[in-house]
């Protein structure tokens, strides 16, 4: 990957170049979700192991059984099934029945991937697909939460704020290490911070669209903050609240939904913060992260087509 | 050309809904009950068969250039009749198919009936085409709103089947539903038919 020292930097796709193949690329991401994972397993406990060995193993089965259904090749060993059921279980509540997360992984693989083609032809990212298909089926059971270890009912931190709960808020700190209500796999922005460095790192994941993202979050959090006279504690609230981390580094880099030239991919971070400070603060929902990374994805053909790079050995036409 | 062959093939050859992929607008709207999808089947079914007798009997008046307006006219009389007598006989379907009632006007399966085979076809003809589109629109507006009853509501004609520990997916009633379902039985119907021919 490190073809950013090469004299010619073609930036359309194909994004992986060189030895690395959809099985390697898949086992970095499933490394990079470990530390996520670990901090499931310990502040959900049995809960949340139940919900992800459902969803893995829903996916898995249901993508082996399309495959076979339709007479394709069956390509479960590349792993990509695998990821989306981790990535939906990470973004379904901990105490959630194993059958309704099993379904939501067989929405996300049928209906979302093996139906528009199979791996990389999906036009939407199928967990996210597979999370909304659930809000909307099952909305009760989508919207409890409880609080880790001890697993009492409780409100997201951004649930307080949103129902103006007479509730007192998580410490930041706490919210940083994942010690709050939330999704199994989005509490803790630590864990997935660290994921989603090693996914740049090791050249999967682009940092645009995740700078661009939490950026932009940010800021736009800190100007209406500074309106309301609050500090700088709100914006940093709202960047470790909810899936913010959790969608910046593993949805919205999703290879296959999302732009592929430079300029686009900050574009469409940009339009991912905006919708989801929008939905957060005027939305009917409190946390606004999974539809506006849908709704950019919808964008992402146009988004590539507006940022074409020019062709090499073309004179720029003067406006 | 026998008169069973013109009723036979709007039922699975040439269903409006499933292969013809006409008259979505309703089908995907009201389907979310069967009581709905029965309804509605009934009340196109009536106003395609009187349009197509009457369309098919005036054929040779109706001046060509003017034609459609003047298909518009009948089925338009005939739709407000029955937007009436559902208003005064069923009240809680009038009120549960709401705008789709009066929208059986511009319903492109009655107006490509009308100009696909009425004016083109004896009365006889056009009364079995009439009753063979009207009876294939009902049945695939009767499986439709099955599958999602079930699936949504966990109830067949307000009957509950699903056992009273499963809690149904909501999502197939609502709108995304209707598109989910619409989806998956069209691509059973384009395999079924390939394997078919």
């Amino acid at each position: 990957m490190n073809n950013q020292n090469n004299l010619l930097v073609v930036s359309s796709s194909p994004h992986v170049h060189s030895a690395d193949s959809v099985q390697s690329a898949m086992r970095d991401v499933q490394i990079a979700l470990i530390p996520a994972l670990f901090v499931a397993l310990y502040f959900f406990r049995f809960s949340a192991a139940l919900v992800i060995v459902a969803c893995v193993l829903s996916a898995v089965i249901s993508e082996a059984a399309t495959q076979k259904l339709m007479k394709k090749e069956v390509t479960v060993k590349d792993g990509s099934a695998v990821v989306t059921g981790l990535l939906l279980a990470f973004c379904l509540p901990p105490a959630i029945s194993p059958w309704i997360a099993a379904i939501g992984a067989a929405v996300a693989i049928v209906l979302v991937k093996q139906f528009f083609g199979g791996l990389g032809c999906n036009i939407f990212n199928p967990a996210l697909i597979g999370r909304a298909f659930l809000v909307a089926a099952w909305p009760v059971a989508m919207t409890t939460w409880v609080s880790p270890l001890d697993g009492i009912t409780t409100a997201t931190p951004l649930g307080i704020i949103k129902e103006g709960l007479q509730q007192e808020l998580p410490s930041l700190g706490q919210m940083f290490l994942g010690n709050v209500g939330g999704c199994l796999g989005e509490t803790s922005a630590l864990a997935l911070l660290l994921g989603g460095l090693y996914l740049i790192y090791k050249g999967h994941v682009d940092w645009r669209i995740p700078v661009s993202y939490i950026g932009s979050v940010f800021v736009l959090t800190a100007v209406i903050g500074a309106f309301q006279g609050q500090g700088l504690s709100y914006p940093v609230f709202h960047i470790l609240a909810g899936g913010l981390f959790l969608g910046a580094f593993f949805m919205a880099t999703d290879w296959v939904t999302s732009p592929i030239t430079k300029k686009g991919r900050i574009i469409f971070g940009l339009g991912c913060g905006c919708l989801t400070v929008l939905i957060r603060l005027k939305g009917g929902y409190p946390e606004g992260v999974c539809y506006s990374i849908l709704l950019m994805n919808t964008l992402t053909p146009l988004i590539d087509r507006y940022t074409k790079e020019r062709v090499f050995g073309r004179v720029k036409k003067h406006a | 050309m026998s008169l069973v062959n013109e009723f036979t093939k709007g039922i699975i050859r040439e269903n409006p809904l499933f292969v013809l992929v006409l008259g979505t607008c309703p089908a995907l709207a009201i389907t979310t009950s069967v009581n709905n999808g029965l309804g509605m089947g009934a009340a196109f079914t009536a106003v395609l068969l009187a349009s197509n007798i009457v369309i098919s009997a005036l054929r040779k008046v109706i001046p060509d250039s003017i034609r459609i307006p003047s298909y518009i006219v009948i089925v338009a009389a005939f739709v407000t009749m029955i937007d009436l007598i559902m208003h005064a006989y069923t009240p809680a379907l009038y009120k549960a198919l709401g705008i789709y009632i009066p929208l059986i006007v511009v319903n492109c399966i009655i107006l490509g009936r009308a100009e696909a085979f009425a004016n083109k076809n004896g009365v006889g003809a056009s009364i079995m085409d009439a009753l063979g589109m009207g009876v294939g629109y009902t049945l695939a507006l009767v499986v439709m709103s099955g599958i999602r009853e079930i699936l949504g509501a966990g109830t067949f004609f307000g009957i509950p089947v699903l056992g009273a520990s499963a809690s149904p997916a909501l999502i197939m009633i609502l709108p995304p539903g209707g598109f989910i379902a619409f989806g998956c039985i069209l691509a059973l119907m384009n395999k079924l038919q390939q394997k078919a021919s």
